[in-house]
This record gives structure tokens, sequence and C-alpha cells, in this order.
């Protein structure tokens, strides 16, 4: 073997030479494109994804004195006023009610705030609509993302109060809050794609959704537990079917059985469940997949809905 | 030759009704009951434009012009046909669309460039060369709201043209800024020409499409008229532009048989007579002849009559008037014509109005004046540029030079 020195040619400077062109795949613009190809096709905007998450973060506290905070006040805020209510006003005997409250309302939150957003987002951004070539379903994905944020910001808060009050958590349950989170995107994202289509040509979605989402709250285990509709005789066997089928419910009872970890507490000759008895961690999974496949449902018919329908956006804006 | 953008039998119809019913209880009360009336604009368009050409898309106000681009964009659904598009592409629609006024020009530079599909590492290693077309280094770190609409628009220009499209479409923006700053944009046309980009631009300005476009269509009312070269395209634009025109290049009306006169003397009519009459319009270098019919009613001693040229944005072009061509000046009674003769024509492309009067010889008295009352049209068939045609001729002498056989 001689040793011949082969230096590869030297690159071409890019100030002086470009390929005539450089992507050589044709697009068909005049079909949309289906769910699937939609994922992807979010998936190689994510750049643009966290810049519109960044910018919806900023624009909303840009001016604001207290900016960021407000994120972590509002929450604080409802907390205070509930843990008023229900400690004093009607006590409902939870201990450390605030633990209870915070680790439903986090996910709450996420789930509300996201899927508020995201049903005006294509309504709020239609000067871009009209006017800029880009993956619309972008912008319902990014306001689920920014409530992913505040949920972050939000969870510091939880942690603090968790070491402040020295109060154990469940540290073999606590891995599900990661398939619970993602599941709960999911759902928040295909829900939110969804509605910010219908919103376009029926704005009433916006309102009709702020009341949904109001009798959503108190159909779900937030500031009461789960085992007191489940185990109220009073209350008819097919309410209680229709009350399991929430989903946002079998992400709720994750989160609560991780961080408030109790699952039951007595007062004086009674003894109350919070927590589905006897669940081990898996059996909390089996749920979350279920909700996951469902989500992921809702997910791929919003967006082949949206599909459908985008293509009237910048005419109906 | 591979086309960057093919449009197959494309129609777009809208939908135009008299009010949106975006609300519940809106659609309930007129549901089944929306009235509409369907607007095609545009009606199977077939056009192909091949890649590192550049392609005008001409046409006036509600020709469909804007709305192809926007389908070719991919922004409105077209109701029937395909189109194809080969390559990254971007749109410049409305300069600065994808801006947020609330934050900085840095910031809205990575997000508007991220809107049009490039990532971060592509942004951080054109920044410099963004901010500095644009020329806002000092501002850069200032929130959009606090700049001018000029500074508005350079930063999304400088954006977009900078992100390194294969098919950039452009919608009557380039004719943005200062002088020098439409000079460098241009110049980066220019550039990305000789780099081998496709550019579709659709705007009413024959000007601009003469400078730059390698190929031109025409649209009129949905429907695709002309495609070819520039100069042609232009021209059937002009002609197309003309038969929607309502107003009557040839005359004024003959309002003095039904007014009151008041005036001692006045124009009663004017013709514009064409060298080349089965056109309606001149070629630089041909004749025309304006005659202006006058009535006197009483007998005026002196008067002179004037004649003012203007270009289409109103520019004085050339005025004069018969006193100074030397014709005696009254006294006129009764009717008679005067006539003007331009031997020769020497404008390039255009529309030129034309207003006329009557006059004292020291214009003391302006005894009638018609503003603007008629226009001629010259269009160049050929490809030199400018306002006028000057007279000129060139040659150009050889010299033997000894090569061998290099000369065949």
């Amino acid at each position: 073997m001689s040793a011949v020195e082969t230096d590869p040619p030297d690159p071409p400077d890019a100030d002086e030479w470009r390929p005539p062109v450089r992507d050589d795949d044709e697009y068909v613009v005049s079909v949309p494109p289906g769910p699937f190809a939609r994922l992807a096709r979010l998936w190689r905007y994510r750049e643009l994804l966290v810049g519109l998450v960044r910018t919806e973060l900023k624009v909303k506290y840009k001016n604001s004195v207290l900016g960021f905070m407000w994120s972590l006040l509002n929450p604080a805020l409802y907390l205070v006023v509930f843990w008023v209510v229900f400690t004093y006003f009607l006590p409902n005997g939870i201990p450390q009610f605030a633990i209870f409250l915070m680790s439903g309302l986090l996910v709450w939150n996420l789930f509300s705030l996201g899927l508020g957003n995201a049903t005006g987002s294509i309504v709020a951004n239609s000067g871009i609509i009209k006017k800029v070539s880009f993956p619309r379903e972008i912008l319902p994905v990014a306001s689920v993302g920014a409530g992913l944020v505040h949920f972050f910001l939000q969870g510091i808060v939880l942690l603090g109060a968790l070491v402040l009050f020295q109060h154990p958590v469940a540290w073999n349950y606590m891995w599900l809050i990661i398939p619970a989170l993602l599941t709960l995107l999911v759902l928040a994202a295909g829900f939110g794609i969804f509605l910010t289509a219908v919103n376009v040509y029926l704005r009433d979605t916006q309102h009709f959704l702020e009341l949904l989402l109001l009798a959503w709250f108190w159909m779900t285990p937030i500031v009461y537990t789960y085992r007191t509709v489940v185990d109220n005789p009073k209350i008819p066997h097919f309410f209680k079917i229709l009350y399991k089928m929430n989903p946002i419910l079998w992400i709720v009872l994750p989160f609560q059985r991780a961080i408030y970890n109790r699952t039951y507490f007595d007062t004086p000759g009674l003894r109350h469940w919070v927590t589905p008895a006897p669940a081990s961690p898996w059996w909390y999974l089996a749920r979350i997949a279920v909700v996951f496949v469902v989500g992921f449902a809702i997910l791929i018919g919003g967006l082949s809905f949206f599909g459908r329908v985008e293509g009237n956006f910048a005419e109906e804006l | 030759m591979v086309n960057a953008v093919s449009v197959r039998g494309v129609s777009k119809m809208f939908r135009l009704s008299s009010e949106k019913h975006t609300s519940l209880k809106e659609k309930v009360v007129h549901f089944g009951r929306s009235t509409y009336t369907e607007f095609w604009a545009l009606q199977e368009i077939d056009l192909e434009i091949a890649q590192g050409t550049t392609v005008g898309l001409l046409g006036h106000n509600g020709s469909g012009k804007s709305t192809l681009l926007k389908c070719i964009a991919g922004i409105l659904q077209p109701t029937s046909g395909e189109i194809r598009t080969r390559g990254r592409m971007a749109a410049l629609l409305e300069l600065g669309a994808g801006m947020n006024p609330e934050l900085t020009g840095r910031e809205n530079v990575y997000l508007n460039g991220s809107i049009l599909g490039f990532s971060k590492k592509d942004l951080d290693s054109r920044f410099d060369d963004i901010v500095g077309f644009a020329e806002l280094e000092q501002f850069i770190d200032n929130q959009v709201k606090y700049y001018s609409s000029g500074m508005y628009v350079r930063l999304g220009f400088a954006v977009a043209v900078n992100v390194d499209p294969d098919v950039l479409l452009v919608d009557e923006v380039l004719a943005v800024g200062d002088e020098a700053f439409q000079r460098k944009c241009l110049d980066r046309v220019k550039q990305f020409q000789n780099e081998g980009r496709t550019i579709v631009v659709v705007t009413h300005a024959a000007d601009l499409v003469r400078k730059v476009c390698d190929g031109a269509a025409v649209l009129d009312h949905g429907n695709l008229v002309f495609k070819g070269s520039p100069g042609e395209a232009v021209r059937s634009f002009r002609d197309h532009l003309l038969l929607n025109d309502t107003y009557d290049d040839e005359e004024v009306e003959p309002q003095h048989k039904i007014t009151v006169n008041t005036k001692p003397i006045e124009i009663s009519y004017v013709t514009l007579e064409r060298e080349n009459v089965d056109r309606t319009y001149l070629v630089p270098g041909e004749s025309l002849v304006v005659r202006v019919g006058y009535e006197a009613f009483e007998e005026i001693p002196d008067a002179t009559f004037g004649l003012v040229v203007y270009d289409t944005e109103g520019n004085l072009i050339y005025s004069t008037s018969s006193a100074l061509l030397g014709s005696p000046t009254g006294p006129f009674f009764g009717t008679g014509e005067v006539t003007f003769t331009f031997d020769d024509i020497p404008l390039l492309d255009g529309n030129y109005p034309i207003s006329l009067g009557i006059s004292s010889t020291d214009w003391g008295v302006v005894y009638d004046w018609r503003e603007q009352c008629c226009q001629f049209e010259v269009v160049n068939p050929t490809s030199t540029q400018g306002l006028v045609a000057l007279p000129l001729r060139v040659e150009i002498q050889t010299h033997a030079v000894d090569k061998g056989t290099a000369v065949g």
C-alpha cells in the first residue's frame, strides 16, 4: 500500500459557491398532509415550537412588574382559597389538604390552561395564518407547551411545600408521573388541535369551553377524594361509570398517589379511603396506558380534522 | 428542464356571503339559508415555472394573482387542481408578517426565521448578515414596536432573503425603504438569480417585470391570459387593463351642448390620432396628432392654446402653447380647430395624460382648462429601459487581428 496522500478536495467556501438546489424534494402543496405526516412535521419544526412557547410566555408577562411570578401567584391564590374553604368553612377532614390539593391542581392547571390557550390559538394568530405558510397545528401545540412550562414552575412550588412540611412521598410510585404527564400532554394537544379548528368556524367554542372546563374541574377529584364519589352509596351506579370515563381522573390519581402518598385517613370512628385501595404502580400504569391510547386516537383524529378544514383558515379568519 | 413550481388545472372558489356567521346563534338562525355567491378567483390555471428562472405574475387588482401566489405558498388550498413545488420555499407576502411587536429585533429574527422553516443554527450563522442587511445594528435589541415602519419592513425583508430559500415567492414588496435599500434588494434578487434560485414575483409594476424577470404570466379575472416573455407580457397586461378601463381616452365629454355657457371661448372636442390606427397604443418613434376644437362665442383678440403632457405619476414632461410654437394669437371667433402634431414620440413605456387649455398669451386670463382630459399610451416592444428613447446610433468597428485559424 502506497501512502499516497489523498486529501479530500477542500469543501467549497459557502460564501462563494452554492449548489443551485440543495433540497430536491418535490412537495405537493395542494394536498394537505395526513395526520402522521403532520406529527413528523411537528418534530421537524421543534425549534419553532420552542420559539413559539418562549414567545407566548415572554409576551404574556412583558411589561408586567411581577412577570413570571404571576404564573406562580395565580395557582398559589387558588390554593389558599381552597385550603381556607375546605379546612375551615367546609372541613373535609383531609389531612395536609394543601399537598393533596396541589398534586391534583398541578395536573388540572396544565390541562385547562393548555387547552384554553390552544383553542384560541389559531384565531389569535390570524395575522400569520393569513400571510405565512407554516405548519399551523404547531400553534395549539405551543400553547400546551406553555402550559407545561407553568407546570414545572408550579412543580417547584409544590417541591418547596413538600420539603417545608417534610411530607413523605411514595418513591415507588413516583416514576408514574412521567407516563402520566406524557399522556396528559397528548390529551391536551389532541383536544386543543380539534377545538382550535372548530373555533375558527364557530367562535362560541372558546366560551363554551370555559363552562365545560368549570364543570370538568368539579367532576375530577381535585378538591375532594376519588373514594368520596366511588364509595358513596347514594350515587347511582351509571353515574360512577360515567365518572370513571373522565380521562383526566386517571392522570390525577397517580399524581395524588405518588405525591400525597396517603391511601386513607381516619376520623374518630371512621376510616376514609383516598385512592383506589390495594393498587400497585402497575394498576395505575395500565389505566394510564388506556388513556394514552384514547388520547393518541384523539390527537390523530384532531390532526386529520384540522387538516381537512385548514385549507379555509386563511379565508375564514 | 425541471420545474420548481408546477400548477395544473388550479381553480379557486371563494364563497362571498354578506356576513360571516361565526357564532352558534347565528349559525342556527341562518342554518341552511346561508346565502353566498360563488366567486371564482382562479379558473383552470396551468403554469410551469422552471428551476432557476424569475417569473412575474402580472395583473390588475382582483385579477387573482395574489390568490395564485398564496395557493403556491400553501396558505390557501385550491378548490381543484394540483400544485407541486420543488425545494425549500419562502414566501414574502407581507413584510414582517411573522413578527411580534412585543419582542426585540433579535428575538424576531429567530422567530421569523424559524417560522420560515430554518433552524437556530442556520440563523446563528446568518444573524450578522441579516442585521447588517437591515442596517439595524444599533436597534436590534429594542422591541420591534418602537421601530419605524421602514425599519420594520427592512428587518422582515432581510430575514426572508438571507435564509436561503430555493424558491422565493414575493408579493409586491420589492419596493420598500429608501432608494439605497431598494437597490440593495434588487442586487440581492440578482444574486439569487445568479445562484440559480427560482423567484416568483407578483406585481402590477410593468417596469419591475421588464427589469428582473425572465418570463411573465398575465392574469385577468382569474384567467391566465398570457405567458411568455416579459416584454410581450407587459403589452398583454396593458391591453387587458385598457379593455377593463371604462374611461374614454378619445374625446372630451360634449358638455358644452347642455351647459349654459359663460366662457367666451372653450374647447369643444379633442381627438388623438395615432400613426397606426389599428392599435390602441403607440410605439416609440411613431407620430401623434392632437386635434383641439374650439368655439368662441365672442371675438377673442388674444388667445393661445396650451398643451401639457404628464407621466403616470403626474410629473410634468412637456408644456407648450400655440403662441410659443409661433402660431398667430388671434383674433378668434366662431369655431375652429388647432392641430398639434408630434412627428416622433420619443417616450418609452407608460400612459401619458394630456391637459389642454385656452388662455390669453400672458396667461393672465384662462378661458378654458381641461385637466388631463385624455391620454395616450406608449408600449415599448424592445427591452430597452428608461423614460426617453434618446436618438442614438451605435457602430462597432472590428479591427482585424491575426489569430491564425481562431476566427472561423
